[in-house]
């Protein structure tokens, strides 16, 4: 998709709101002025002019929501707790990465390392991401991941997946062109699920670890709530999303290498 | 009383409480070396050789196998062995015989070389998840590719690749001749090279009948006795190779002593029963590199130039000059077999010091066809007691395409070093011909053991190149950058091309 | 002292790169590079930097342009004595830099615009280059030619890119192709010669990651002449372009699947049987010259530029095209540096080379046209 400045929304400070001007910061005290907004009780915080800045969000724990207006920088809301974090472009690595709760939105695509080990919280693309998106996502009982994309994924989707859910919708033109997931969807998965809508390569599902099926009613019902959310997020037609069908990756086993290593004598 | 001054090597000791007299020691034993007399003794007339199998077969655990505590006072240069060496020759007067590779301390470069990791500066690789590539050509290359456009744009290949052999991991059976080993031993490799995409030697005993479905993976011999060379069976394999030397024996052929000659060996080999197939020396029209040079050919065109021709030789002082005239003389693959290589028979003298370790011979030969400019022209074969997958890493990492593994083979099938091979007296079924013998040895048991041997080290290959940060084979292939040196002299580690650790 | 090499060791580094060509011709200063390159600052550590402009040197076209680092004036008088013999030496002064506080310990850097003479039949004149740039650099002590092609130049030094730019006056050239370098090596006794870009002839490379294959490509390129004597591991990267290339004369997107080679599953899966030998035999006869490791890079040539990942995709990469104008980047915040707005951006696949060539008639020199991919580039 292409990266157009879209017109911010804040129409004017107040004790909620605030602006900042991110041109020329350098990501340290870009970062500290988020910090100081959220400790002066800002509730809604728009960031413009960002190009590149990274560690945007990091470590945030307050309940405040983060615009973004610009390109920021790589790990983007990592080790978040409880933010939310729109993105008003493209995105760039490594967002979302150990994300614990929150929820991180871009209007646009993303890069490669998304969502690596997240905990919980929500990471929602609009468009494509990159590879090894949705690594090694793990959950507790009360605490489940969520990262939903509404393009295609390339290779290493999944990889050592331990929990969560992960989806892959293939709404935009790239999908068209080709397959909705890339090579080794789900390689070392032992947990979690990765729904996917669209062409999937049977041979790029690996198959040492996890299998595929058509998704049933029950599969669908249980993320719904997910797809509700997103499609109201980015306007995008549920109805739409739900004509074409959509298959299950899980894992084939709990233990796939049991067997494969054996005391030394 | 024993008729020799050379005293008994080992003893074997018996739990009479444990043992139920069930007598399968007895029989089991292919050296005679237990009597039953009332209960299980030794025998007076026959020695154990600490092969094991009657550990194997009793099902008590009763029975085990200590050395001879017969104690001579400790000498550092007339060690036990030396002396009982001599005493034998005076005894008898004659060429001491072993079996297996040289057992001498000579140390073992494979265990002063340390292999590279990676860290922080760039990350290891996941064998388990991720893609790791160990396909393996083996043959002559050309040097580069001529790449043009068909009428629609699209790229094609102008160069054709002549033959190649192609595995999927990158270790081969080494020649073990139907002679020195059993046809079910044979078998056994056969069935687990096709099984995992990999070849067998026929080695210099020529090619059973009932191996003829194998021969596909079959790399053929041709020794200087000629054993069972006819134009089928040059056509039946996938490869010819010609073998000049072997590592255990490095200037003598193949030695078959007679007891170990049986009707189904004199027929395969065309010689008759029972007499000692000794081969040639040198082969008799090889008496100069332009020779050899004129024997490839030969098979070349004997083949239809359908298959690589490989040439096998032992490492010896001057291998990097040896290889690159090989090279010239249009062999496709080299085989280098290091001085610790086995052997059904080679006097004892010759398999412990003649011959250089195949670490270094590897390494000079891969540098000097380098320096030279034609290593792209053969792949190498490296072998000499490859024993396990740090060791296939490590000479890969040298240069070597592949390694052939022999010893390594055997143990899979229940071989235990005991170097008697020459005798044909195996208790296991593998080394000799006694039909009371072979027939313990399974083929299909043999070939699953062997098979996951070789499956077990393919795994641990694919952890060590993900460590090294690669998932290719190539990429490790010749790197002497990966490896470095523990307590290894100068000139060695100069030979080797490999740093010392911490450089 | 950065410039000599202390240790005897190779540098790896974690960098970042940007690249920008017009593929009309039309030409920016070199001072635009500096901003998108100092976007990505913290992609490096200062200890190294550094660009390749093409097109700057319009007025001498035809001449080999070796840019040199001497380490004192015994290296230049030995390397001029050399040029002299070999070349006719058109033109040759220091290359214009302005004092910057934060690049220090500088060698003596000079440029000479050189025509090959005495070329006899057995070798091509671009060996015969290729040929004096190794002797250099291999037989003169703390001489260090870093770049050699015609109507192109490196800048390169120890320090942050945007000071080494500053340095090298980068303001003043005009190029139709232009990439950038921030340089994150782990050695701390970084030195001015293992700056990227690495290049010869018209081959210029920016580098981020690592080749753990660099012990056998290294021994690989020895067999064909070229010696590896800048410490860097990026250094098998051009030597290998080079021999494929123009050598070898692969279509450049071939010598992009010798480098990136695809995996055997997927040549076994291949249904075109020509493709599917080609492929075969690329891996059969190049084993050596693969690269492993992680990887992307930024390939600059006389009439084009190329970006490759490794084909595990291991290091990031994005690209854009605006009208004529095709960037390529470690990052795509940088790529706003110079665009705001571009029609297209997206991420190339593993493996998958994003190609772009200056229309004819823009410039002579470069890879041949039936080198190039037939149509528009790929992506």
């Amino acid at each position: 998709m292409t990266s157009k400045e879209h017109t911010t929304q804040l129409v004017a400070e107040d004790s909620e709101r605030v602006r900042i001007d991110a041109k020329g910061l350098h990501y340290r005290l870009l970062n500290e002025r988020i910090r100081e907004a959220i400790g002066d009780g800002r509730k809604y915080i728009e960031v413009v002019n960002v190009c590149g800045q990274r560690y945007i969000g990091d470590g945030i724990q307050a309940q405040v929501r983060i615009d973004i207006y610009g390109i920021p920088g790589n790990d983007l809301a990592a080790f978040m707790d409880g933010a939310e974090v729109v993105v008003h472009n493209n995105a760039q690595d490594a967002v979302g990465n150990t994300l614990n709760s929150g929820r991180v939105i871009v209007h646009g695509d993303a890069g490669d390392v998304i969502g690596y080990g997240m905990r919980g919280g929500k990471v929602f693309i609009r468009g494509d991401v990159g590879y090894r998106v949705g690594i090694h996502m793990k959950e507790e009982p009360r605490r489940k991941p969520v990262l939903v994309v509404g393009g295609t994924a390339a290779d290493f989707l999944g990889e050592y997946l331990a929990g969560g859910v992960l989806i892959v919708l293939g709404l935009t033109d790239t999908a068209r062109r080709g397959t909705v997931v890339g090579d080794y969807c789900g390689t070392g998965m032992h947990g979690g699920l990765i729904y996917l809508r669209g062409a999937v390569e049977d041979a790029h599902i690996a198959d040492r670890f996890a299998e595929k099926r058509e998704a049933t009613q029950e599969d669908l019902q249980a993320i719904l709530p997910d797809l509700t959310e997103f499609c109201e997020v980015f306007g995008y037609d549920l109805d739409e999303v739900l004509a074409q069908p959509f298959w299950v990756v899980r894992p084939s086993s709990r233990n796939p290498y049991g067997g494969s290593y054996v005391p030394n004598p | 009383m024993r008729n020799t001054l050379v005293p008994r090597r080992f003893k074997q000791v018996i739990d009479y409480e444990k043992c139920q007299r069930c007598k399968r020691c007895v029989m089991g034993c292919g050296f005679g070396a237990l009597e039953f007399q009332g209960r299980v003794v030794p025998s007076e007339k026959n020695e154990c050789v600490a092969c094991h199998y009657c550990v194997n077969v009793c099902p008590e655990e009763a029975i085990t196998i200590v050395e001879n505590p017969l104690k001579f006072r400790p000498h550092d240069v007339w060690q036990p062995d030396i002396i009982m060496q001599a005493t034998r020759q005076a005894e008898t007067g004659g060429v001491l015989l072993s079996g297996m590779g040289n057992d001498r301390p000579w140390g073992v470069i494979w265990d002063h070389l340390c292999l590279d990791a990676c860290q922080v500066t760039n990350p290891s690789i996941d064998p388990l998840r991720e893609p790791m590539e160990l396909r393996t050509f083996l043959g002559r290359k050309p040097d580069a590719v001529e790449v043009e456009r068909g009428p629609n744009g699209e790229l094609r290949a102008k160069t054709s690749i002549p033959p190649q052999l192609v595995l999927e991991t990158p270790v081969i059976f080494a020649p073990m001749s139907f002679g020195s080993i059993s046809l079910n031993a044979q078998k056994a490799l056969a069935m687990a090279a096709k099984e995992l995409g990999i070849y067998w030697s026929t080695g210099e005993g020529g090619l059973h009948r009932d191996l003829y479905p194998y021969a596909d993976r079959a790399i053929v011999q041709c020794a200087s006795g000629r054993f069972g060379v006819h134009e089928e069976y040059l056509k039946a394999g996938a490869a010819v190779e010609i073998k000049i030397g072997q590592g255990a024996k490095p200037g003598i052929g193949g030695h078959l002593p007679g007891r170990k000659v049986t009707t189904a060996i004199a027929e395969t080999r065309g010689i008759p029963e029972g007499t000692d197939a000794l081969s040639p020396a040198p082969h008799h029209d090889i008496y100069s590199i332009e020779d050899l040079r004129q024997l490839i050919w030969a098979i070349k065109e004997a083949t239809e130039f359908r298959v690589p021709v490989s040439v096998k030789i032992a490492a010896v002082h001057n291998v990097a000059a040896i290889a690159s005239g090989i090279v010239r003389a249009g062999a496709d693959i080299i085989y280098i077999d290091g001085f610790r290589g086995g052997t059904g028979a080679a006097p004892t003298m010759i398999r412990n010091h003649l011959g250089i370790p195949i670490e270094v011979a590897v390494a000079a030969v891969d540098s000097r066809l380098r320096k030279q400019g034609i290593r792209n022209q053969c792949s190498i074969i490296a072998a000499g007691s490859i024993r396990n997958s740090a060791d296939l890493a490590k000479a890969i990492a040298l240069g070597a395409d592949a390694c052939a593994i022999a010893t390594a083979a055997l143990v899979a099938l229940g071989c235990h070093l005991c170097q008697q091979c020459h005798t044909g007296n195996c208790s296991w079924g593998i080394t000799t011909q006694r039909p009371e013998l072979t027939r313990r040895l399974d083929p299909a048991w043999g070939a699953e053991r062997v098979a996951n041997l070789v499956r077990a080290w393919t795994e641990e290959l694919k952890e060590i190149l993900g460590a090294l940060g690669v998932n290719a084979l190539e990429s490790l292939r010749g790197s002497r950058d990966r490896l470095r040196a523990v307590f290894l002299d100068e000139k060695t580690r100069e030979v080797l091309d490999v740093k010392a650790a911490g450089e | 002292m950065k410039f000599v090499r202390r240790y005897d060791e190779r540098d790896r580094g974690a960098c970042g790169l940007i690249g920008w060509m017009n593929k009309k011709g039309r030409k920016m200063s070199g001072e635009a590079m500096i901003e998108a390159i100092a976007n990505m600052n913290e992609r490096g550590n200062g200890l190294g930097g550094g660009f390749a402009g093409y097109g700057i040197y319009p007025e001498l076209a035809q001449y080999y342009c070796f840019h040199v680092m001497y380490g004192n004036e015994r290296a230049k008088g030995l390397t001029e004595e050399l040029l002299a013999a070999r070349f006719d030496v058109v033109k040759y002064e220091e290359i214009p830099t302005r004092p910057h506080p934060a690049i220090t310990d500088e060698p003596l850097l000079w440029r000479y615009f050189l025509s090959p003479k005495g070329v006899d039949a057995r070798e091509s004149e671009e060996d015969y280059v290729v040929r004096a740039v190794m002797d250099i650099n291999a037989g003169i002590a703390d001489a260090f030619v870093f770049s050699s092609g015609k109507n192109m130049g490196a800048f390169k030094a120890v320090g942050y890119p945007e000071d080494v730019g500053k340095f090298f006056c980068l303001e003043r050239y005009e190029g139709y192709i232009w990439t950038a370098h921030a340089r994150f090596p782990t050695n701390s006794q970084a030195w001015w010669g293992g700056a990227h870009p690495f290049c010869l002839l018209d081959f210029s490379v920016v580098h981020n990651g690592e080749i753990s294959s660099y012990g056998i490509n290294r021994r690989y390129l020895e067999t064909f002449g070229y010696t590896c004597t800048l410490f860097t591991d990026t250094e098998v990267m051009v030597y290998l372009f080079d021999l494929l290339v123009r050598r070898h004369r692969l279509p450049i997107e071939v010598a992009c699947e010798v480098v990136a080679a695809p995996f055997w599953k997927d040549i076994d899966a291949e249904t075109d049987p020509e493709r599917r030998q080609l492929r075969t035999a690329l891996r059969q006869v190049y084993a050596s010259a693969m690269v492993n490791g992680p990887f992307a890079i930024i390939l600059g040539f006389g009439n084009g530029m190329l970006g490759l990942n490794d084909r595990i995709k291991l290091r990031p990469m994005v690209a854009a095209e605006n009208g004529a104008d095709l960037y390529i980047s470690s990052e795509e915040a940088a790529i706003h540096v110079l665009c705001p707005e571009p029609e297209r951006v997206w991420m190339p696949k593993a493996g998958q080379p994003v190609i772009g060539y200056l229309e004819e008639g823009v410039t002579s020199t470069g890879v041949a046209a039936d080198l190039l991919p037939s149509g528009s580039e790929k992506s």
